[in-house]
């Protein structure tokens, strides 16, 4: 009985690392290059990516290597074509930043390393409540398997010199684009952001939108995807192009506002309008605007793959962007524009002080008029959704 | 006598190891490989039972038979129709065009990657692009009209952009083997017996052409038809051309499509082999059906206006060519530059002042990967053409077929394995397995430039070399390479110029940690931000005119006391 009682009890000390380790990890991870593979179509993610490399390498001889991916999947394909090859160690991608699906398809492929977000220091200013938005990825149970460092938030951009009164609802597009043909469109929807544009309907439309936070199956699917089919059908013929292509990603279809072949553009991050207009790449009159009943949000996160050669370097580099600081710098609007992670109400004076004091843009949507935050439904519905669009209207 | 020939059988052996080892070796080892994913072995991704299931996956992926058909419209019809307008163009302008000047003309369009003209030509063809704002003032137009001009349905855009690079690269083979052949004196025979010009280039000097460019447009067709970087940037994407699909499949987040993805590049590779077979079968027909045309012996309609059609559409082909790479350059120094603005709205200088951000790296990447593989492509022609000489050997068809293979397959049927087989050997992911696999595509284009030229050289100076004394090697150091310096650097600036426009095998090689500014400008290209896009396709576009420039400057500095070396001794 001792022995079983003493066997449990090391068990747990060796599950939950205290932060003793921390040291370790730093000692371990000095003079590492972490291979961070993330989507490399946003210049100024790129821009925060190689501060966050220059930081870290000089505060904890951390640099930072960025892989940049047209799609997070290339890593995920890359880290299996490893395990194909019996690379189990020494891989060659240190740390991704991952999202719902592709979190999912690595968990259950037992691609990650982990359990690790408990271990970073900075954790402590996470609300990591099994319920929390930083806990579930696409109501995946997190499990400490990725760490969070950005909040994403569904919203549509336009030219405010162009239209004057954007739909309402998710059910006022139909009727917008037959008054405005071809001057609406979405991303492919093999894209994430397409995806996101055909689930923000789909919160709205379906039936039961509770239902939707459960696994989809086959009786469920048509249920709750009915009445969004009925809807894209009557949408679908007053797209740009006749809907019979669209656009590859939303940062294409944002050139397309640009050069005015769109009205309306859409982003998962309330800020990138403002920021793109400082950047000379949409229209000064260029606005924000979101559903009346709010939009569909999550968190962005950071993993390391089970193979990960400098999985110390990777966990100080998540930990680093969990730094109030460094949320902060992220979320100014003339660096990054990404809203913080972190929990507001653990944060102390001075760090709530340094994101007050945050500049502010006249395209820059505040948190009110964001709305609420509807949750991202489960990752098989995405999934299933992507399929039977390409089937109805991939001919 | 018999050892210099023992000698020589030995360095064409070792040549010949090493271009068995290394290049047709990794092809078959990722056919391989492919070849076990598409049946279902794939042990990484826990599939280790073979079955026919990856197959009937792929056959019933939504749209595969558009994307089937897109493929085939898209490869061949963009082949057919640079051949046709090459052939025409060559008849109309032939004797007005000698191949040097012909090749200065060309090797602007030659040298411009893939990708970069791709991304200049979305551009300036797009509803919103360059074309259209020229026209919006004239036709009222205050938004952009509703055309569907580049990713259309019908892989028109596509078939252009292919057009645009393929017809130059056509007139300069065909252009090499005119000079083989004594056109103006069958031109002169067939027009003294009544024959129009157009008649008697194609009953007369296309039949003797076709066997000397019947490998080149094999080449054009299989790259038109497997094409993946022009494709997915000009090409329809609902449902894209295989090629694309392939790629798309290769990077689900769902792994297990790799599968299907495997069995769609073995049939990618089988739609290639397919085509040559209607070439051959079509050319059998076209023999005889010549024949008979010939025997009949009429002087035919008048070719002429086709000819004129021809000349007109290359010249406007390179004209959109030209204007595409030249918005790339506006563009990467544009700060705001709206519809329907002609010319940017304001400059900056922002998009090339920060080296940090990226083009720095990759400029350097690529720089390497070029050196790299050129230098190592160049040594391998060079030992092979030596081994050649010395074993006073002429290449058998075999050796010849082995040259172009890596030209002939496409890329994505055995990139995606080849990487399986390299990350097996640890290589994954190296700068120098890129280089490698750079090589692979490099060494065909260097040993076709450099081939003729070899063997053209006045074999008298070896003879007096060698009764002065002078052994195998000195000759070769001594009176060879100096005399072939010009044909070398040429072969050296293709060299670069395939290197710098190789998309996939970056890709697949390099893991996605070589970055070069190839696979940077695909990234960038389905981005927001076009002037960022324009320094990395300028950057190039402008590496393998540097090249060029180089070849063509450096023998006129060695050889300017050396009157009969210059570029005008030698053709």
């Amino acid at each position: 009985m001792l022995r079983t009682a003493l066997l449990s009890l090391a068990a747990a000390l060796a599950a939950s690392p205290t932060l003793a380790d921390w040291p370790e990890t730093l000692e371990a991870a000095r003079g590492q290059t972490v291979y961070w593979n993330a989507w490399g179509g946003d210049a100024r993610t790129n821009a925060f990516i190689a501060w966050v490399g220059e930081e870290t390498e000089e505060r904890f001889g951390v640099s930072v290597q960025h892989v940049r991916l047209t799609d997070t999947a290339e890593a995920v394909t890359r880290v299996l074509s490893e395990r194909a090859a019996g690379r189990d160690e020494d891989g060659s991608v240190d740390l991704i930043w991952i999202n719902g699906p592709n979190f999912l398809s690595m968990k259950e492929q037992d691609l990650l390393f982990g359990p690790f977000v408990s271990d970073l220091p900075n954790a402590e200013y996470l609300d990591l409540a099994p319920d929390a938005a930083a806990s579930l990825d696409f109501t995946v149970p997190v499990d400490g398997m990725e760490s969070p460092w950005r909040l994403a938030r569904f919203v549509f951009a336009y030219d405010s010199a162009r239209i004057d009164s954007p739909p309402k609802t998710m059910a006022d597009f139909p009727d917008w684009a037959a008054a405005n043909p071809g001057r609406f469109t979405h991303p492919a929807p093999s894209n994430f952001m397409g995806a996101t544009f055909l689930k923000q309907a789909l919160v709205e439309l379906a039936p039961d939108p509770a239902r939707l936070l459960e696994p989809t199956d086959e009786a469920a699917f048509a249920a709750q995807t009915e009445p969004l089919w009925a809807w894209y059908d009557a949408l679908r013929p007053h797209l740009w192009r006749g809907g019979e292509t669209f656009p590859e990603n939303e940062s294409v279809q944002q050139q397309l506002l640009n050069d005015g072949e769109v009205d309306i553009a859409m982003s998962f991050d309330p800020a990138s309008t403002a920021a793109m207009i400082a950047q000379g790449l949409l229209p000064e009159s260029a606005r924000v605007f979101v559903p009346a009943g709010g939009s569909i949000g999550n968190v962005s996160f950071v993993a390391i793959p089970y193979n990960a050669a400098n999985a110390e370097g990777a966990q100080v580099v998540a930990n680093f962007l969990l730094d109030p600081a460094v949320q902060a710098r992220m979320q100014n609007i003339e660096v990054m524009g990404s809203f913080s992670v972190l929990d507001p109400a653990r944060l102390d004076e001075e760090a709530r002080a340094a994101f007050d004091a945050l500049p502010t843009a006249p395209a820059l949507p505040t948190l009110e008029a964001l709305g609420p935050t509807l949750p991202e439904p489960h990752p098989s519905w995405m999934t299933r959704l992507t399929e039977e669009w390409a089937r109805r209207y991939t001919k | 006598m018999r050892s210099r020939a023992g000698d020589g059988r030995l360095l064409r052996g070792a040549v010949l190891g090493v271009v068995i080892a290394g290049i047709l070796l990794p092809i078959l080892a990722g056919f391989w490989e492919t070849s076990r994913a598409s049946f279902g072995l794939l042990p990484a991704i826990g599939a280790s039972e073979v079955s026919l299931a990856p197959w009937r996956e792929l056959a019933e992926m939504p749209g595969l038979a558009t994307s089937l058909r897109l493929t085939l419209v898209t490869g061949v019809g963009a082949t057919l129709l640079s051949l046709l307008l090459a052939i025409g163009f060559c008849a109309a302008v032939h004797g007005r065009l000698s191949q040097r000047a012909g090749g200065r003309i060309l090797t602007p369009f030659l040298a411009a990657p893939h990708a970069a003209m791709a991304i200049g030509l979305a551009f300036l063809l797009s509803p919103s692009g360059w074309i259209a704002r020229a026209f919006a003032p004239v036709l009222g137009w205050d938004r952009p009209p509703m055309l569907a001009t580049v990713n259309d349905p019908w892989g028109g855009a596509l078939i252009l952009g292919l057009m645009v690079k393929e017809v130059p690269f056509l007139l300069l083979v065909i252009l090499s083997a005119l000079s083989q052949l004594p056109v103006r004196a069958h031109l002169t025979a067939g027009r003294s017996l009544g024959y129009g010009r157009g008649i008697v280039w194609i009953k007369v000097i296309m039949p003797q052409v076709w066997p000397l460019i019947r490998l080149p447009v094999m080449v054009v067709l299989a790259y038109a038809l497997s094409a993946v970087d022009m494709a997915l940037i000009l090409g329809p994407s609902n449902p894209p051309t295989l090629a694309v699909m392939l790629l798309r499949l290769f990077s689900d987040p769902d792994l297990s499509r790799i599968l299907p993805a495997s069995a769609g590049a073995l049939l990618q590779g089988a739609l290639v082999a397919l085509a040559f077979a209607a070439l051959f079968a079509l050319e059998r027909l076209v023999r005889a059906a010549g024949l008979w045309w010939l025997r009949r012996g009429g002087r035919g309609v008048t070719a002429e206006p086709g000819l004129r059609l021809a000349t007109w559409f290359t010249g406007a082909l390179m004209a959109l060519g030209a204007l595409a790479m030249a918005s790339l350059l506006l563009w990467s120094l544009a700060w705001r530059w709206p519809w329907p603005a002609l010319l940017p709205e304001s400059w900056s200088l922002r998009a090339w002042s920060t080296p940090g951000s990226g083009w720095g790296a990759a400029l350097a990447t690529t720089v390497i990967l070029a050196a790299g593989s050129t230098a190592a492509a160049l040594a391998l022609a060079i030992a092979w053409l030596e081994g050649e000489d010395r074993a006073g050997m002429r290449r058998g068809g075999w050796a010849s077929a082995l040259i172009y293979l890596p030209l002939l397959v496409p890329q994505i049927a055995f990139l995606y394995g080849l990487n399986v087989a390299f990350l097996r050997l640890g290589v994954s992911g190296d700068l120098a397995a890129v280089v490698w696999a750079h090589t692979l595509f490099v060494f065909p284009y260097v040993m076709i430039a450099l081939s003729d030229p070899w063997r053209a050289l006045d074999r008298r100076l070896l003879r007096a070399a060698g009764s002065l004394g002078a052994g195998p090697w000195r000759r070769l150091f001594a009176v060879k390479l100096p005399i072939l310096l010009t044909p070398i650097l040429t072969a050296a600036a293709i060299g670069v110029a395939v290197s710098v426009a190789q998309y996939l095998p970056t890709l697949f090689i390099g893991a996605g940690r070589v970055a070069s500014l190839t696979t940077e400008a695909v990234t960038l290209s389905s981005s927001s931000d076009r002037r960022i896009t324009g320094v990395y396709a300028t950057l190039q576009a402008g590496l393998p005119f540097l090249a060029y420039a180089a070849a063509f400057a450096i023998p006129a500095f060695m050889h300017r006391n050396r009157r009969a070396l210059t570029s005008e001794g030698i053709a």
